[in-house]
């Protein structure tokens, strides 16, 4: 097998972005921890070097046994035995794989055991491991809930939790019920207080839980007795050597099959209270689900990765009417926008990563002292970025990966549609992407604020003002006008005053905006790296022309033709 | 006093991945085409190592290996990968040494670290395939050796239980320490790095290593006395030359041969049964099967 890093190498030119010296330099605080730590890093270039040589050991991982498992673990699954999930054997090994690594707790800081690691590397070993095996990404995803824990745990708990994660405890997320999905408002997982006992306790279902049966689990539980909507939940820490909750049952699921998705049975289970009561959802949750958001994007790129390799290998071998498939127009083709749409959403995957690694990395300074007016300003303004730039992420990524494990799956032909070549599984894997932690539709609900506030807007003018190579002078032209164009249209869609009429439209409006912005990103590749050029020039063809046809319908579409839609 | 095991290992020239320089007109092997790795066989013996470590709580593993500088990068991976700490002997006088000559110079180098209890190698390296150096090296310390090995099976009192792998079985076997033990591709693969001790042991250099860098680097190593990798040459293990390199190698290379497979060595078999059996035959005659 190969090494999943080395043989890429748009994930060393991601690393190597300008912006990175500044993620390092706040992130490690001018290298305060190297004299405390044997494997601090000691300056800018031996962080970076420690990065490099991190992802070679995740990407050897990937290759070598994640992804050599991976058919394996697709056909056994996991099961449940005595109400606990038994894992498939492939999944065992390749958590042992990863525990050996010492690679869980990537983000955490050195105190409690972690390789404080900024969110851009740690973005990109969730890629590495999604690109050889989806369904364990998901494993290996969900350390992000000690991410959760570092954020909003009392110290205590801090000190009881984190540690256990680099020695290899894996973790859930444990928020949807049979009746809250989408609308986790309407959780009613019960968490009653015991003066006695001086602890809370949980009792109710949680459903298609990924990992449910983990070793940590973040529960949003009802706190508040009568409530009704999200005021009334607060979130909590389960500890599986409680031993209180119970495996009902494992969703058989088309794709993602090593990742157990369980039905729990909560009874008198203890738990501690993460943070405030009443902010569970409105703001624990929130956070989790932007990060689980950017654990997607991650995921979908990888799995992209992999549909385009796939495809590409294939389309080289199979030979009809004497040559190489390869050699065919509707084939090359194909083989061209994937490679184009991979790069356009991993460029997005790793601007809105640098955006969170710098918000949260402020963030967790403010902790201990009080930012400057400068820090604060920037603070802010990447968090904003961050929040408009995540919900188009997720759409982005999750439906360019279903189109390109769709279109590799043709390349193979009637061929893709049998089990024999890995195609079959990653286009089965890729369905959930655009599903779950918010399907794609409520990822524009999330979007259609950046077009409102002119968020949107005001990146594709701040990437304009970045001076281009003069051969690349067209391609920003061409964005130029996409961008009058884009305001045309908010402007005609947002003028009707009509609230309806701007959800019917909102998906045309972020797409656009997605398109424009995306455009941008790879534009700026290739004037750091002229190779980045030809996927450049494609994607932005390819979203003029879809630009074009998104506002000659909106251009033609009144108020009252709504009523035709609707059923 | 602490368990003490020597891992013997080797950096080789990849010769699974044969490029067509991968030869030289001479007929030696042309290593600048072949990139240097960690001999497949001595990293099963380095996974074996580590399981007897992990089952006691006094081992340590020790990674000596001989080459040229560069091969200080075994000793970086061995540290990455779980081994306490490592010895390079490296010297020009070692040039063109055969098995003889190298089991020699381990031999030595194994006795310099004595007291010992156990010596792991993998069985052979991929660019000589001799399986000689563990044995012979085995015979010149004078501790008895067990080859083949598979897999580590505890300890019997003060002796280690271990299955060898045969051609048409296994043995369960038991020494007496210190013994030499060979590892065999089918054991255990070696565990990966580990990123915190990579971060850790990616600044360990040789003596040779540190000549060609900075300052700063002096520093470094006189707070972290960790990263000094030891280094050895002839006179430190007081070895007689006459022993070592060519005149110390009584193998000498009378002719190397590319051998091109042609199609006329090829047959045509139908499905049959009885073509099908005749193949069988045929495998199995010629220990290519069973």
């Amino acid at each position: 097998m190969s090494n999943l890093y080395i043989d890429n190498e748009h994930l060393k030119f991601h690393l190597e972005h300008p912006m990175m010296e500044k993620i390092v330099r706040l992130k490690e605080d001018n290298f305060s921890e190297k004299d405390k730590y044997d494997y601090a890093p000691i300056d800018f270039e031996d962080t970076m070097d420690h990065y490099d040589k991190v992802l070679e050991i995740v990407g050897e991982i990937s290759g070598d046994i994640i992804a050599a498992n991976a058919e394996e673990v697709d056909h056994q699954g996991p099961s449940v035995v005595d109400h606990q999930v038994v894992y498939a054997d492939g999944t065992k090994r390749n958590i042992e794989a990863i525990v050996q690594s010492k690679l869980f707790g990537m983000s955490l800081p050195r105190k409690y055991g972690g390789l404080n690691f900024p969110i851009v590397p740690y973005v990109m070993a969730a890629e590495l491991v999604s690109r050889a095996d989806a369904g364990f990404a998901n494993i290996w995803g969900l350390q992000d809930c000690a991410e959760t824990i570092h954020e909003f745990g009392s110290e205590e708990i801090k000190e009881k939790y984190l540690h256990r994660f680099n020695d290899g405890a894996t973790a859930a997320m444990d928020l949807t019920e049979p009746d809250a999905g989408s609308d986790l408002q309407a959780v009613m997982l019960k968490a009653h207080y015991d003066d006695d006992k001086k602890t809370w306790f949980l009792n109710g279902v949680k459903r298609f839980i990924t990992n449910g049966d983990a070793d940590i689990s973040l529960v949003l539980a009802r706190t508040e007795e009568g409530s009704t909507d999200a005021r009334g939940l607060s979130l909590f820490v389960y500890d599986r050597v409680d031993k209180a909750m119970k495996v009902r049952r494992i969703e058989n699921k088309l794709g993602i099959k090593g990742s157990p998705t369980c039905e729990l049975v909560f009874k008198d289970a203890p738990a501690e209270l993460i943070g405030d009561r009443k902010f569970g959802l409105i703001k624990y949750v929130m956070s989790l689900m932007n990060m689980a958001r950017l654990g997607v994007g991650a995921q979908s790129v990888g799995i992209a990765e992999a549909a385009y390799h796939e495809g590409l290998k294939y389309a080289k071998e199979r030979e009809q009417f004497g040559k190489a498939i390869i050699k065919f127009p509707a084939i090359f083709e194909m083989l061209s926008n994937m490679r184009a749409k991979t790069d356009a959403i991993r460029t997005l995957l790793y601007e809105t990563s640098r955006f969170i690694d710098i918000y949260k990395i402020y963030g967790s300074i403010s902790q201990n002292r009080k930012l400057t007016p400068a820090e604060r300003k920037e603070f802010k303004y990447y968090q904003r970025a961050a929040d408009i730039y995540t919900p188009l992420l997720k759409l982005f990524a999750s439906e360019y990966c279903n189109q390109i494990a769709s279109d590799s799956l043709q390349i193979h032909g009637g061929t893709g549609y049998m089990k024999d070549f890995p195609i079959e599984r990653i286009f089965r894997d890729a369905r959930i992407t655009n599903i779950y932690e918010g399907t794609s539709q409520l990822q524009v609900v999330a979007a259609i604020r950046g077009v409102g506030n002119k968020g949107y807007y005001n990146m594709m003018r701040e990437y304009e003002k970045i001076e281009v190579k003069p051969e690349l002078e067209y391609l920003k032209n061409i964005l130029v006008k996409l961008t009058s164009h884009y305001t045309k249209a908010v402007k005609k869609v947002t003028s009707e005053n009509d609230n309806e009429y701007l959800d019917f439209h909102a998906r045309r409006l972020v797409e656009i905006a997605g398109n424009i912005i995306t455009g941008y990103l790879l534009l700026l590749d290739a004037n750091r790296k002229i190779d980045y050029k030809k996927s450049a020039d494609i994607f932005i063809r390819k979203a003029r022309a879809e630009i074009t046809h998104n506002i000659s319908y909106i251009n033609n579409f009144s108020l009252r033709d709504i009523s035709d839609f609707k059923m | 006093m602490s368990f003490r095991i020597i891992v013997l290992a080797k950096q080789v020239p990849d010769t699974r991945n044969v490029g067509k320089d991968a030869m030289k007109s001479d007929g030696t092997v042309n290593r600048a085409a072949l990139p240097a790795i960690f001999n497949p066989e001595d990293l099963n013996a380095l996974e074996f190592a580590l399981r007897v470590k992990d089952s006691r709580d006094d081992a340590e593993v020790i990674i000596l290996t001989m080459g040229p500088p560069r091969a200080a990068e075994i000793i970086r991976e061995s540290l990455y990968r779980g081994a306490d700490k490592g010895y390079l002997i490296t010297d020009r006088k070692f040039a063109g040494s055969d098995t003889l000559a190298t089991s020699y110079a381990i031999s030595l180098a194994v006795k310099k670290l004595a007291p010992f209890n156990l010596i792991i190698s993998g069985r052979q390296a991929i660019d000589g395939d001799t399986a000689q150096v563990g044995p012979q090296a085995a015979e010149k310390i004078g501790i008895p050796q067990i080859t083949y090995a598979e897999e580590f099976l505890g300890f019997n009192g003060d002796k280690i239980k271990v299955k060898r792998r045969l051609e048409r079985g296994v043995e369960l076997v038991e020494s007496a320490c210190p013994v030499l033990l060979t590892v065999h591709s089918s054991a255990a693969d070696c565990r990966v790095r580990n990123a915190k001790r990579m971060m850790k042991y990616k600044h360990a250099k040789t003596d040779i290593e540190l000549q060609e860098l900075s300052e700063d680097y002096m520093e470094l190593l006189e707070t972290r006395p960790y990263l000094k990798i030891n280094q050895w040459s002839v006179d430190d293990l007081g070895a007689d030359v006459s022993f070592l390199g060519l005149s110390g190698s009584p193998t000498k290379v009378k002719k190397i041969e590319s051998v091109v497979f042609t199609q006329k060595e090829s047959k045509s078999l139908s499905d049959s049964d009885r073509d099908i059996n005749g193949l069988m035959k045929t495998l199995i005659n010629s220990h290519v099967l069973g």
